[in-house]
């Protein structure tokens, strides 16, 4: 019995295919799927302001509530202009770092340096930000140093200035590694090929390098890019006030005023945007370099 | 390329950059670990003075003791469906070709390509939809969601490497295909496998975006963390239940290199 079951299945592969699919695709498309499909189609809906029930009648209101208001356009605003700064910081932080990984470093270097970035990326994000929470603060460890070498105390803390650093440090082992990996693959003859050809170095940056680790530069950038904009922990614990990113805003309407018509209607604007960068990253061939 | 010297000094500009960046990704995480044994509760820096007492306080600490079960059940747990789930999605996609292949693959990377606060409330608003109460067993559909892709990126990638002549070789000596998966492919992928489980522990034991939402009354580990910050409550003990939370994720990711090797980077 058990030797015709297996007889079966291995005559037929696309049951074999569908026995080890249907389980991972189940649990997908139940919890998953459906679930973001929901959030869609909530974003459509209502909260009645008296009982707080949701009212499943289709408006568009939730969404001109939060394209029309000032307030949610600036927060919106802030969030992707943050986060775009973020993705170019750690872009220009990453690149001669995974440069030299990929051409000076010999293989044990190498291998020490990939450990060296793989420890923070995987460490706690929550005792990270923290981290920088104290070393920002007024008393912390920058302005510490500041004094100690003479220089005036700034007051960081507490700003979209925070949050840049906040972000571009907790983001930046996202992007040394595929931009390593996009380097990596470039051949020494290519290099030289361009030398013989009398192209200088910055001309060899410039043309042959460059254009063979931008699928890496944006595969990087969708990480950065992605996680900084669903973020509301870091504006939360080293943002000040009037620093709110669309995240905080989805948090207080989930979890405080329990309007997620509303939350979901402005959390689709993250996901149109990621969507559009996706599609551009695509083309770019980030999707084989990830 | 351009001449040795100029090459040289390329070098040493690149290099030093390195230590600048190496700088400033470790100098925090020791800055967050040295405050663990701080003797103020004011938290300035320097530190005011060595103690380990905190570490005996924070044990002693009914609510930290709680928390650190509960994510750890909630880590065990999601690891479990993650590697059942990744493993058996990584197969199907390394294996065969089937319509829509490529959207599946797709929409296995979903869940760490969007945002996570979309992840989470998606899952809050669909869970309320039908009526189902936050419990650690949404904590875990949440954790085990984002995890699968965890395990299938590093046993996918391991697959790709895997010499198909192999398993031709196993099947022209007789052997039939759960043979084959036993002796062959298994032991090839098996600490693929493990390393894309203890990389899964690792991320479930330290979320914090996607719990918020999935979890009811129940407080995991970071979300008591994130807590006690933002009420500026008990933070001596935050600093040593900080310290413990990226001791323990650090000890997964590390044994996890070691798992891979020299064969690839970790999978996130």
């Amino acid at each position: 019995m058990k030797l015709a079951l297996a007889a079966l299945v291995w005559r037929r592969p696309w049951l074999r295919s569908l026995l080890l699919l249907s389980p991972p695709f189940a649990w997908f498309v139940a919890f998953y799927l459906a679930a973001l499909v929901a959030l869609f189609v909530s974003a459509f809906w209502q909260v009645d302001g008296f009982t707080g029930e949701i009212q499943e009648n289709w408006t568009f209101d939730n969404f001109r509530a939060v394209f029309g208001d000032e307030v949610y356009r600036r927060i919106g605003l802030r969030t992707i202009g943050i986060a775009a700064a973020v993705t170019l910081t750690d872009v220009l932080l990453a690149f001669p770092f995974a440069y030299f990984m990929a051409q000076f470093a010999g293989p044990k270097l190498r291998a020490a340096l990939m450990t060296a970035v793989m420890l923070p990326l995987w460490s706690s994000y929550l005792a990270r930000v923290y981290a920088w929470r104290l070393i920002l603060a007024h008393d912390g460890a920058l302005n510490w140093l500041l004094t100690e070498i003479g220089l005036p105390t700034l007051s960081v803390g507490y700003s979209n200035w925070a949050m840049w650093i906040v972000f571009s440090y907790l983001w930046l082992p996202f992007m040394i590694l595929p931009v390593y990996a996009g380097l990596e693959r470039i051949p020494q003859s290519l290099l030289e090929a361009s030398s013989d050809l009398g192209a200088g170095a910055w001309r060899t940056l410039r043309k042959v390098i460059l254009p063979l680790a931008l699928p890496g530069i944006a595969a990087g950038s969708i990480s950065c890019f992605s996680l900084t904009l669903g973020d509301y922990v870091t504006p939360m614990l080293v943002g000040g006030p009037g620093s709110d990113f669309i995240g905080n805003v989805v948090y207080v309407n989930v979890g405080v005023s329990n309007n997620v018509p509303f939350a979901a209607a402005f959390a689709t604007l993250p996901l149109v945007v990621i969507a559009i960068y996706l599609l551009i990253a695509r083309k770019l061939g980030a999707f084989e370099a990830m | 390329m351009a001449g040795p010297q100029t090459r040289r000094l390329t070098a040493t500009l690149l290099g030093s950059w390195v230590v600048l960046v190496l700088g400033f990704l470790f100098i925090p995480i020791i800055i967050i670990l040295t405050y663990a044994f701080d003797t103020s509760t004011i938290q300035g820096w320097p530190i005011a003075g060595f103690t380990t007492h905190w570490f005996v306080d924070t044990w002693a600490d009914e609510e930290v003791r709680e928390a650190f079960l509960l994510s750890t059940e909630v880590a065990l747990a999601a690891t479990l469906l993650a590697v059942l789930l990744g493993s058996l999605a990584a197969f199907a996609v390394y294996r065969f070709a089937f319509f829509g292949k490529e959207v599946f693959s797709f929409l296995l990377i979903l869940p760490i390509a969007l945002p996570g606060i979309i992840t989470g409330m998606a899952l809050n608003s669909y869970f309320v939809f039908w009526g189902i109460d936050l419990s650690i067993w949404t904590i875990i559909i949440g954790h085990a969601t984002f995890c699968i892709v965890i395990v299938y990126n590093n046993v996918i990638a391991r697959l790709r490497r895997l010499p198909s002549s192999w398993v031709e070789a196993s099947q022209d000596l007789g052997a039939g295909a759960f043979t084959t998966f036993r002796r062959i492919t298994l032991p090839m992928i098996a600490t693929s496998v493990g390393a894309g489980a203890l990389l899964a522990f690792a991320l479930s034991f330290d979320e914090v975006i996607v719990s918020t939402f999935t979890a009811g009354a129940q407080t995991t580990l970071p979300l008591w963390i994130f807590g006690a910050i933002r009420l500026g409550q008990k933070l001596p003990e935050v600093n040593v239940v900080v310290f413990g939370v990226i001791a323990i994720t650090l000890v997964p990711v590390i044994l996890a290199q070691k798992l891979i090797g020299d064969a690839g980077r970790l999978h996130k």
